[in-house]
């Protein structure tokens, strides 16, 4: 058989995973805090005694998008956006230090700060414990104020700071969870420039036509990949016909 | 059988449940004390295809792997328990809390339900209740003769009655008293503007208003709805074209097996 159809072959296959890409990434256009996936196609010449004739093709993840998302107010004293470059540190189920943009924040029944997805969010000595009824405020630098109950003239105590860092892009990666972690495992320093918005939630940074765009080209190049395949087909029916003896 | 099918699948769900919690919301924006609910998503797990830092041979490794994700999932339905507006009605049996608490009521099961709703009223015997006519927590009456009905600030129900000649004395029916949660946002919605107590929310903290943080009544008003339609259209338009968008990757995802089904 020609050895073409594996060509087409791994070409259809890993535009179909990179579409898969392209899928989750429209699904998570709502996601706060989201940030794309990025996939590029990578060049694997197929090299061998042969003529080197062969280039197949492999799909892989090149990281995520860390550009800054749309910032959203939400009035919610509980929600905060990460403006520019940083991170906020949360404690993943695995018990280590991770990192995610999504600042939609509740407290849980021991009155500890968690996202929603129930990870501890951090600050420089562990987790963070919120007293009740009280006004909070989150600042510029991640400090979570509070009115000072009972007190007149109104004073706001600090309750805790927010751990943020800003390690560089190339030394995290996403884990399964969707958190991100430090790729040698060790905790990043907190960095005293990251700069957050109280009231507000930072939406997901897929860019939509880019994604739709994209998908379109993707399905085009998997139409081209099958009509391949049918050359390829018909190549081999011709073959076999000469060989006929009728 | 396809990633990107079943992908936008999750995609589609998740814009479905957004726009239940948005018509939600929308159908509530004339409901005294309502809580919005905001839907919250996150993206699903991913999977490792190809390991980054693998050995592509002994000497080499993959640069980078390839890390799919499955989509999108709905993780809550959230509601902001943020101040509604006060609207001033005149009744003397309304009350609207301005701050944290909520008055809490007896159900006909013998527990106790949580609400926002101070729309009073006074039953048969005398009690104040809900709209529901579930009795307002401690239960106080209000004598038919009751002339002037007066709620403080800090919770204190007082009325006057009538007295032959001279001033008309004044009566203490009983103290309004609020509960509030470590985490209120956890508390579950029963229906008929009653929350009750879930092991997310923690136990009730029971205080006069105005003390320990809790906020102060405010006779002749009703707090209305916290609903901004504004951002529930917002939202919904969000939510619309995310929905179209996901729908188009479904489409794509299958006029690409189409074709390979034609081979």
């Amino acid at each position: 058989m020609d050895r073409l159809i594996y060509t087409a072959m791994t070409g259809a296959k890993q535009v179909m995973e990179q579409q898969a890409t392209v899928s989750h990434n429209m699904a998570n256009a709502a996601t706060t805090g989201f940030r794309a996936q990025l996939d590029s196609f990578r060049a694997v010449p197929v090299e061998g005694k042969g003529l080197p004739t062969r280039t197949q093709v492999v799909d892989e993840t090149s990281g995520a998008n860390y550009t800054q998302g749309a910032i959203a107010q939400t009035g919610r004293p509980l929600d905060m956006a990460v403006d520019g470059n940083g991170w906020i540190a949360v404690q993943g189920k695995d018990g280590k230090e991770a990192y995610t943009r999504n600042g939609s924040l509740k407290i849980n029944q021991n009155g500890l700060l968690q996202t929603q997805a129930g990870d501890m969010v951090l600050s420089a000595n562990g987790p963070i414990s919120i007293p009740y009824n009280t006004s909070l405020m989150i600042g510029k630098d991640g400090t979570i104020s509070q009115e000072t109950p009972g007190v007149i003239p109104v004073t706001m105590e600090v309750v805790a700071q927010i751990k943020l860092v800003n390690p560089p892009a190339d030394s995290i990666n996403r884990g399964d969870d969707g958190l991100f972690r430090s790729k040698d495992g060790s905790p990043s320093p907190a960095d005293p420039t990251v700069s957050t918005l109280g009231g507000a939630l930072e939406n997901s940074n897929v860019n939509v036509v880019e994604a739709m765009v994209k998908m379109i080209g993707l399905g085009r190049q998997f139409e081209m990949n099958m009509s391949l395949l049918k050359n390829v087909e018909s190549n081999a029916t011709k073959a076999s016909q000469i060989m006929n003896i009728n | 059988m396809m990633r990107s099918l079943l992908i936008a699948k999750t995609g589609l769900e998740a814009m479905q449940t957004q726009l239940d919690v948005i018509t939600n919301n929308l159908a509530n924006v004339n409901t005294n004390g309502f809580k919005r609910s905001r839907a919250v998503f996150e993206d699903l797990l991913y999977q490792n295809i190809r390991q980054p830092g693998g050995q592509s041979s002994q000497s080499t490794q993959l640069p980078s792997g390839l890390q799919l994700g499955t989509g999108v999932k709905a993780v809550a339905a959230e509601r902001l328990f943020l101040q509604g507006n006060l609207q001033q009605t005149g009744n003397d049996k309304d009350v609207a809390i301005q701050g944290n608490g909520l008055f809490q009521v007896l159900m006909p099961d013998g527990n106790t339900a949580y609400t926002r709703d101070g729309e009073f009223q006074v039953d048969s015997q005398g009690y104040l209740v809900t709209s529901s006519g579930y009795q307002l927590q401690p239960a106080m009456t209000i004598p038919a003769t009751a002339q002037s009905l007066t709620i403080g600030k800090d919770g204190t129900v007082s009325y006057t009655e009538p007295a032959a000649g001279g001033a008309a004395p004044t009566t203490v029916a009983g103290i309004i008293e609020l509960a509030s949660f470590i985490n209120t946002a956890g508390l579950e919605a029963k229906g008929e503007n009653l929350f009750v107590e879930t092991s997310a929310s923690g136990a009730p903290i029971i205080s006069q208003p105005t003390t320990n943080g809790l906020g102060s009544l405010n006779q002749h008003y009703v707090e209305s709805s916290n609903v901004s339609v504004v951002e529930e259209l917002t939202n919904m338009i969000q939510a619309q074209r995310s929905y179209e968008i996901n729908s188009k990757a479904v489409s794509t995802s299958d006029q690409m097996l189409q074709t390979l089904s034609q081979l």
